[in-house]
């Protein structure tokens, strides 16, 4: 870095992170409004009369509250704080400020085409819009756009990363544009699933140009990006807690080699893994199932490596502010502060999630799981807590620096951690344990002739927790409104970025290459879905018709 | 320097286990696996979506009895009802399903027998469980099939062995 490159201006990256943010939270505040009536629900208290001039039925509203929270939350967040953490960390401005605002509108429009049907009840498929139940087309047009727009962000982050490489020839790469930049070619890698799923099956069959359709080839092209989707929520949590979190925490990240050593790995083994998900489908051979139960516990590897490097740099941090002891030194952490505790305690409810992971990724265990309200307890601890409570947590420091203006309650704040945590120790240990006493997930189970007794305690719970749930979430709309429009000290806020204590001039070589990590994952999505997927392609008859049965 | 060279022990003291305990876990699943003989549904072959309940054996739903001790349930899902839904066999059967829906995605789940499985429409889902004890064995279905899905279940009922032999060979549901 030369004196010629003091930083630029970047308030135009501020403004579109600003404008990302804004959709992002407004579809989480409708997302996670939502969710307490399935809660309350379940216990019983059936709400949904309330809500019937515009949500129709409890299936409606599960349907938005899964695309609003997992689907538009996560992509709208994801890409504003990418381009952003970018920008700030090359310190250069996007490559083409006019591409990154048509990207943005583009996702923006898509959004509304979706929403159109979707909040219209023609949409009431769920996030997994499993075909043969057919939705209107302007649904799958829409989310595709939004697939779409999230290539032209990888083209973004591309091209900057370019400019920015010819102007610094023998530097590493900064550890979060690279993590960002891996992040987004992982997902156009697994995006391609999804991408054709709706180019050439749904979108075409919806508009009536094609009379059929495969609702297993549909499910095979739908988890091959389902599941890498779910890296693509946690990885830009990830990039907080290997870049940010560390300086947070009052020390420096562990090591910035094993950083980079573990995110290859994502983009090596995120993908060829979605037939864990489809473990019960019939017409998949077995073999292959087992294959993807491998690569699954392969990506358990990069998940320790993170797991140890979050942990010992989170400790750096403790002992330098006075941390002693084997596990005393955790109480040292700045607790105090909403961002960081927000983001340690989504990574304390992370361990859980992932050890439950692995019990879904088990080739046998899976059968006692799939599709109960266990799957349910556990995305509610990964995407629902790591990934969501960590963005909260990001917006707690990013937010007041995007408006210049004082988080407008900090105390609010801490409490609205804290909150989460609990309502969603509380919810997820009882989906947990309802999946394992054999309650399927995604049902009016309210309203279900089946009801167990053994159930009912449990259930209880449910409601408890996401009323906790909904609390939080309304404290923490209640106080980044407030900090938008109501807070009035200014406050000069700076991105956190973190040293390491092991630096980039301490990795391999290879860990900076592009091509031989980009091959290897291509090989192996090659070598896991090749045949099965050129099997149904050429085999499958498509002669299934569409229904609509909401 | 020194600092370096700790760092990368570290790195390397975590390095190795979090290679070992993967490994291990597969090691341990794939022994599971084959040594307690558990099969997922593979390949059953296809059944024309549109022709199921003219297809052999889903013309004729029901419970038929192919062995000693041994039974098949020929099972159509459709929205909102298993056909049967109700299935009675002697405590200590064999069962095995073979369904297939005739509409949207269905799933056949009975908790306390261990049977999981996706009834996608254009395959043929098949599973073998054993029913040791006498009770009633509630099944769901598991997968989000519209408005009526949480009704969508029924129950196998197994019965005690006195009772069982009369209706030996009764292949009514």
């Amino acid at each position: 870095m030369t004196a010629a490159d003091a930083a630029p201006d970047l308030t135009p990256e501020n403004r579109l992170t600003s404008a990302y943010l804004v959709v992002a939270l407004v579809s989480l505040f409708v997302g996670v409004s939502l969710g307490i009536f399935q809660a309350l629900e379940h216990t019983g208290i059936n709400l949904y009369p309330w809500l019937l001039p515009i949500i129709k039925s409890y299936y409606h509203g599960l349907s938005l509250h899964g695309v609003l929270n997992v689907l538009v939350f996560t992509t709208f967040f994801i890409s504003g704080f990418l381009q952003f953490i970018t920008a700030r960390s090359l310190r250069m401005p996007l490559w083409n400020r006019g591409l990154a605002w048509a990207t943005f509108w583009l996702m923006t429009g898509g959004l509304i085409l979706a929403a159109v049907p979707l909040v219209g009840n023609a949409a009431t498929v769920l996030f997994t819009f499993y075909p043969p139940m057919k939705a209107h087309w302007a649904f799958y047009v829409g989310l595709t756009l939004v697939v779409v727009a999230t290539w032209l962000v990888t083209l973004t982050l591309v091209c900057t990363y370019r400019a920015w490489r010819v102007r610094n020839p023998e530097v590493r790469t900064p550890l979060p544009a690279w993590m960002s930049l891996v992040t987004f070619v992982m997902w156009t890698i697994a995006s391609l699933g999804l991408a054709a799923e709706m180019l050439f099956m749904m979108i075409p069959w919806s508009l009536g140009m094609v009379a059929g359709t495969d609702a297993l080839l549909a499910r095979v092209l739908f988890w091959y990006t389902g599941h890498p989707i779910v890296y693509f929520w946690l990885l830009p949590a990830y990039i907080s807690w290997y870049t940010l979190v560390p300086r947070q925490a009052g020390g420096k990240l562990f090591s910035d080699p094993l950083a980079r050593a573990s995110f290859l790995l994502f983009l090596v083994l995120s993908t060829p893994v979605g037939f864990h998900h489809q473990f019960t489908d019939p017409g998949i051979g077995q073999g292959w199932k087992l294959l993807h139960a491998f690569f699954t516990f392969g990506v358990f590897f990069p998940s320790l490596l993170t797991f140890f490097s979050i942990v010992a740099s989170l400790e750096n941090g403790a002992r330098a502010r006075g941390g002693r002891g084997w596990v005393a030194w955790f109480g040292k952490l700045p607790w105090g502060d909403p961002s960081l505790a927000a983001q340690v305690l989504a990574m304390v409810l992370f361990a859980f999630g992932g050890i439950g992971g692995l019990i879904n990724a088990s080739f046998t265990m899976n059968l006692v799981v799939h599709n109960t309200a266990w799957i349910v307890g556990h995305f509610h601890l990964t995407v629902g807590t790591a990934v969501t409570l960590t963005f909260m947590g990001i917006t707690y420091w990013l937010v007041p620096l995007l408006r210049g203006r004082r988080l407008w309650s900090r105390r609010l704040a801490l409490a609205q951690a804290w909150s989460w945590f609990v309502g969603m120790a509380i919810f997820s240990n009882a989906q947990h344990r309802l999946g394992l006493m054999g309650m399927p997930r995604r049902t009016m189970i309210g309203a279900a002739p089946y009801v167990q007794p053994e159930w009912q305690s449990a259930l209880a719970l449910v409601g408890i927790g996401g009323t906790i749930l909904f609390v939080s979430a309304m404290l923490y709309f209640a106080n980044m409104l407030l900090t938008a429009v109501a807070s009035r000290e200014p406050a000069a806020v700076e991105v956190p970025f973190a040293q390491a204590l092991s630096g980039p001039e301490h990795a391999p070589a290879i860990l900076d290459r592009w091509r031989p990590w980009l091959v290897l994952a291509v090989a192996l999505i090659a070598i896991a879905y090749g045949p099965t997927m050129i099997r149904l392609v050429t085999t499958t008859p498509f002669t299934t018709p569409g229904f609509r049965v909401w | 320097m020194r600092r370096d060279t700790t760092i990368s022990l570290y790195e390397l003291f975590w390095i190795l286990p979090s290679i070992a305990i993967p490994v291990g876990m597969l090691v341990a699943l794939v022994v599971f696996t084959f040594g307690a003989g558990v099969h997922l549904p593979g390949h059953e072959g296809r059944v024309e979506p549109t022709a199921v309940l003219a297809t052999p054996p889903f013309d004729q739903p029901g419970t038929v009895q192919v062995g000693p001790g041994q039974y098949e349930v020929r099972m159509v899902s459709g929205i909102w009802v298993f056909t049967p839904n109700e299935i009675r066999v002697p405590v200590g059967s064999t069962v095995t399903f073979v369904a297939a829906s005739r509409d949207v995605l269905h799933g056949l789940f009975i908790p306390r027998a261990n049977v999981n499985v996706m009834l996608i429409p254009g395959q043929v889902a098949r599973v073998t469980t054993r029913f040791n004890r006498p009770g009633e064995y509630p099944f769901f279905c598991h997968e989000y099939c519209g408005i009526a899905h949480h009704t969508m279940w029924g129950k196998v009922i197994v019965e005690p062995a006195s009772k069982a032999n009369r209706h030996d060979g009764d292949s009514a549901s």
